[in-house]
């Protein structure tokens, strides 16, 4: 029996204690966030644990940004509680375990990077060595420039550097990695996994799917305001959209149909084409009704079509 | 609820110290970013010392009555040029890191909001002092104005005075003007208010129905206060002047507050 190629997604296995079980460093219940007539938040709730990286996924105005503000004490639900080491995340003794890199225009142009450092580091009352902010956010050599001569990816890991001044136990993202080339950006989530492993707590959020994926131990799916899916990036594409199934065989398409959890069948190019949310069970129930089946081929949906997907409602 | 968060935020509440080395670093690089921003280190003192030389030296013999020209003029110049540090650096700064999102960073830190404001305050302070010191040198050194340190310490102090004075109508335009049209705005403001407040030439040498237009601006009465240190103020008390200034102040920092308010609550 020719198998020429199985391909199907093994589920990462990020941490060794579930996660769940642990006690919560931030929770946002049941936001609500209305600028006029215009909803931000609809109801929406979420928790961070110790030493995991979530990602906030969503389009463009889904309310990512508005949740982190709100995370932040930047801005005050219309309704809702959030909390943030059980408490307000306006106190200045909650404020000094939170670090935040925001989608921020410029900062100080004429200040140098070291500067920058020296200022921010003396808001908290256990900032982490400035040599250890400079490895981390990878700014060895550049600490006596002004920011005005900084490169887009160099300005951007000061201001991953500005939220590390602190040392804090949770670290905002927002779009961390918007204007860094490929390399810089594992580089970058090299150290955020890094952070993670110390017990810090990351919540990201990105327009990079592929960043996502590759990053976030959980994903937090997000349109309109309100989660439409959580999971690991491996649920999340199978909760996004079914495997597909392609081979020659010579079952019939009405048998096929008739699978259990089978949403299409259809014939292309000489092979059918077989659409099922447990592809392996599907598989297993042909491979033993045709022993001639081949070519067999089992496809996930990339993060991108999952996405689209839940957010296409 | 089955997330219940059990981390007690650590009991960091800051020092005196820890608070005071805040302040001084925030003071020390909010004048550093003044200092090395050219457009403004450059025009705010520029402008002041080559007005003060064009029109105030130079008038080093003329007298009218027992004033000293040079002199009067020190006292108008010196209160153009603080003005300026404050509204531009308060007005014009601010503004730009309200629309750059750098402020909306500090707020997310545990700097205190204080530390910020006082620091874009004695920054302009600075700012006035050195630009009043530097018309003063010169005006002294080639104007032929004398001065005593008793009139020269209270130019100090007026400085000081003034520059938080203003400090409140800078954070009231910075709240109220847009970031890319701030520059403008403030000078539009800034200059025809120095020029109707006699702070360019004296005032009794400007058309009588401009005269009247001075009493109802704040900048007039700061350069009253100014010039009464040389005994060259007009007739009316000096009490009337440092209560418009105080008034004007309170103001502006009322409206200032207002605003700021209703923003956090929309916000």
């Amino acid at each position: 029996m020719p198998l020429s190629a199985i391909a199907y997604e093994t589920e990462p296995n990020f941490t060794e204690a579930p996660i769940s079980a642990q006690p919560s460093v931030a929770t946002l219940t049941n936001i609500t966030k209305h600028y006029g007539t215009t909803r931000a938040l609809d109801g929406l709730s979420l928790t961070l644990r110790p030493g995991e990286i979530v990602a906030l996924l969503g389009p463009n105005g889904a309310g990512k940004s508005t949740a982190i503000k709100i995370l932040l004490g930047l801005i005050a639900p219309t309704s809702g509680i959030c909390r943030v080491f059980g408490s307000n995340p306006r106190e200045a003794t909650t404020r000094t375990r939170v670090g935040a890199m925001l989608q921020v225009a410029r900062i100080l142009e004429t200040l140098h990077v070291r500067e920058h450092l020296d200022l921010f580091r003396s808001y908290y009352p256990n900032p982490l060595p400035v040599a250890d902010i400079l490895r981390i956010a990878q700014l060895q050599g550049i600490e006596d420039r002004p920011f005005s001569q900084l490169s887009g990816g160099q300005k951007q890991r000061v201001l991953f550097a500005l939220a590390l001044c602190g040392n804090p136990d949770l670290i905002f993202l927002d779009e961390p990695t918007v204007g860094l080339d490929i390399e810089s950006r594992r580089a970058l989530w090299l150290q955020i996994r890094a952070l993670a492993a110390q017990g810090k707590t990351i919540l990201f959020t990105t327009h990079y799917l592929e960043e996502a994926d590759a990053l976030a131990h959980r994903i937090i799916v997000i349109n309109k305001g309100r989660v439409i899916s959580e999971g690991t990036p491996a649920e999340i594409k199978r909760i996004g959209g079914a495997r597909t199934i392609r081979c020659r065989t010579r079952l019939s398409l009405d048998f096929l149909e008739t699978l259990a959890t089978v949403t299409s069948a259809k014939l292309a190019e000489g092979s059918v084409q077989i659409v099922a949310s447990n592809a392996e069970a599907v598989v297993r129930e042909m491979l033993l009704r045709d022993e001639t089946l081949s070519n067999l081929e089992i496809a996930s949906p990339a993060l991108e079509d999952a996405f689209l997907a839940l957010t296409k409602n | 609820m089955a997330t219940t968060a059990i981390m007690p935020a650590t009991p960091a509440s800051r020092t005196a110290a820890q608070t005071l080395r805040i302040f001084q670093k925030e003071t020390k690089y909010e004048f550093l970013k003044l200092m090395r921003t050219r457009s403004f280190s450059l025009s705010t003192i520029g402008f002041p010392v080559m007005f003060y030389l064009l029109f105030g030296v130079a008038n080093r013999n003329s007298f009218a009555g027992s004033v000293h020209i040079a002199k009067y003029m020190l006292a108008g110049y010196a209160c153009f040029g603080l003005i300026g540090a404050t509204l531009f650096g308060i007005g014009v700064g601010l503004a730009g890191e309200l629309a750059a999102g750098w402020l909306e960073l500090k707020r997310a830190s545990p700097m205190p909001a204080s530390a910020y404001l006082f620091a874009k305050c004695a920054s302009a302070v600075a700012f006035g002092l050195i630009i009043v010191t530097l018309l003063t040198i010169l005006g002294t050194a080639f104007g032929g104005v004398s001065l005593t340190p008793i009139e020269f310490i209270k130019m100090l102090g007026l400085t000081v005075v003034g520059s938080v004075s203003f400090a409140s109508m800078g954070l009231l335009l910075a709240l109220v003007v847009p970031a890319n049209a701030a520059p403008g705005i403030v000078n539009l403001i800034y200059l025809p208010m120095s020029f109707l407040s006699g702070l360019w030439m004296p005032i009794r040498f400007m058309p009588h129905w401009l005269q009247g237009v001075a009493p109802i601006l704040p900048t007039y009465h700061l350069s009253q206060l100014m010039l009464n240190v040389f005994g060259y103020a007009d007739s009316v008390s000096r009490l009337t002047h440092w209560n418009a200034l105080i008034g004007f102040s309170l103001l502006m920092l009322g409206l200032a507050w207002l605003i700021f308010h209703r923003r956090e609550q929309s916000a």
